[in-house]
């Protein structure tokens, strides 16, 4: 380094404060230039044009930062259990997607299963369809993005039972090299009846062993409230992402639309 | 006579001068996030001391209503201040540094002589020595605090994936508490630190930009001295 001192070097006043004055002036002057690279740094990320609500070299980092716990993931890895009887009722938060008024004998959870190239595979489903899939109950932490959790208990179906008996993400027509297993979807897009609320799952949350069609909370049915008669419930992710009143789910390639990433929040937000 | 003497590596500069403004963003954001869910408060009962925050606080500032955008810096200075952390703490393990900075069987009653000192009770000066006791226990529990945060932030940033973190930091409520205790920790730290290096004065201030102080030497005698080894250290 440069800046190293002759340790033995006598000086006089006069020469110190010469000497002092040179180095202090280089020094400031440095970190006073960097600082202000640092503020037009600044400047320059905050005035890069927004990617659904946020600047696009932020938006690079959320998805390289999602894509960094994508890897980390597996589905050995579950999110810890709690003993039911700490579990509470949650808060109500947020209505988007619930307004209308449902007719529950009506509701039916439509599937529009994985195509590519091919022709539309839809499917309907009952509750009582749902019901009749192996029941699965577990306690868990749901975590909501504004920084609240409730321990609740959570009963429904796996998602991946549903696409075990109806293999609606996975490609019809047999795979061209045989042995290869079929071609799977990359995504699962879920949104309310009314098209309102809408949120995108990569497939390896959905076939999530704790990601369930959910259809009761602490024992009893859902409320409407709540997201009667079939929600989303997963602890991988924010509540934002675990949809009420599911009506429609689709799989795709396409990364699909997800209600709040388009309002500035993380596409992932996974726990 | 005078002497210029090397006091900070230019590292050190580096890392203290780049942390001061990402840890200030770190705790800009961290409020925006916060709001949605504010809370803590000093208090027993139904009452209250202090409420972290007052409605006043986030309104003078224009802190609510940002959870996405407090979220989105977060989550990306995070990497700044961890990798300068990591680095700085790198740094002062391989160049030994961390002799000077870690508190030793002496540090305690240093600190405590320090503290009669600026409270102006003891008035004998103090013992010259890069990092008096005080600072050698401020400087190395501040770090342990930016190990802390890291620790805390991870486990309410993947409560599922890092669930063992979160565990052991008692779970998710705990460990957001923790990670918000430990940030009113560093303002607290700020608060000193900045009133002791206004304190200290300039030579000692300008030692974090510069890297040297000028230190009085009396005048030689007239007998040669033998070039003192380390002139920092009290002869």
């Amino acid at each position: 380094m440069t800046d190293q001192p002759q340790p033995g070097r006598l000086l006089t006043d006069a020469e110190a404060q010469q000497e002092a004055a040179r180095r202090s002036r280089r020094s400031f002057i440095t970190l006073g230039l960097a600082g202000l690279a640092g503020l037009g740094g600044w400047g320059w990320l905050v005035t890069r044009p927004a990617e659904q609500g946020v600047p696009q070299p932020l938006r690079r980092v959320l998805e390289a930062n999602g894509q960094l716990a994508g890897e980390y993931l597996s589905n050995a890895q579950l999110a810890p259990v709690f003993p039911k009887s700490r579990a509470r009722m949650p808060r109500v938060n947020g209505h988007v997607g619930l307004k209308d008024d449902l007719d529950l004998t009506a509701w039916r959870l439509r599937v529009q299963g994985y195509a590519p190239g091919g022709a539309a595979r839809n499917q309907e489903f009952t509750l009582a369809d749902i019901q009749a899939l192996p029941r699965v109950e577990m306690t868990t932490e749901l975590r909501c993005i504004e920084g609240w959790s409730t321990v609740v208990t959570w009963a429904g179906a796996r998602l991946s039972d549903l696409l075990a008996r109806y293999p609606l993400a996975t490609d019809p027509r047999p795979a061209p090299g045989t042995g290869q297993p079929a071609d799977q979807a990359r995504y699962a897009s879920l949104a309310t009846p009314d098209g309102k609320y809408y949120v995108g799952l990569d497939l390896a949350s959905a076939l999530h062993p704790q990601t369930l069609l959910c259809y009761e909370m602490n024992g009893q049915p859902l409320t409407p409230d709540h997201g009667a008669p079939l929600r989303l419930v997963t602890p991988l992710k924010y509540g934002i992402k675990q949809l009420k009143r599911i009506g429609t789910l689709a799989f795709t390639d396409q990364r699909p639309p997800d209600y709040w990433a388009e309002r500035g929040y993380d596409w992932h937000s996974s726990l | 006579m005078k002497r210029l003497v090397a006091k900070h590596p230019l590292a050190i500069r580096w890392f203290h001068w780049l942390n001061f403004p990402v840890l200030a963003l770190m705790i800009w954001s961290g409020l925006w996030i916060y709001w949605a869910n504010d809370v803590y408060r000093l208090g027993w009962g139904h009452t209250t001391l202090l409420k972290f925050f007052p409605q006043s606080f986030y309104q003078a500032f224009h802190m609510d209503h940002k959870l996405a955008q407090g979220m989105a810096w977060h989550f990306v200075l995070m990497w700044v201040f961890a990798l300068n952390g990591l680095a700085y703490v790198t740094y002062t393990l391989v160049s030994g540094e961390w002799r000077e900075l870690v508190p030793n069987r002496r540090s305690l009653a240093s600190a405590w002589q320090t503290v009669l000192h600026d409270l102006g009770i003891r008035k004998e000066p103090l013992p010259a020595q890069k990092f008096n006791g005080a600072q050698q226990i401020a400087y190395t529990a501040v770090v342990l605090m930016g190990a802390g945060s890291l620790l805390t932030g991870l486990a309410i940033y993947k409560p599922t994936q890092l669930a063992w973190l979160t565990t052991l930091l008692g779970g998710y409520e705990w460990a957001r508490l923790e990670h918000f205790a430990l940030t009113i920790g560093y303002v607290l730290f700020f608060v000193v630190h900045i009133a002791q290096v206004v304190r200290a004065g300039w030579n000692n201030f300008r030692a974090m930009v510069a890297g040297f102080e000028v230190v009085d030497v009396p005048d030689p005698a007239p007998a040669p001295t033998p070039p003192a080894s380390s002139p920092t250290l009290p002869a």
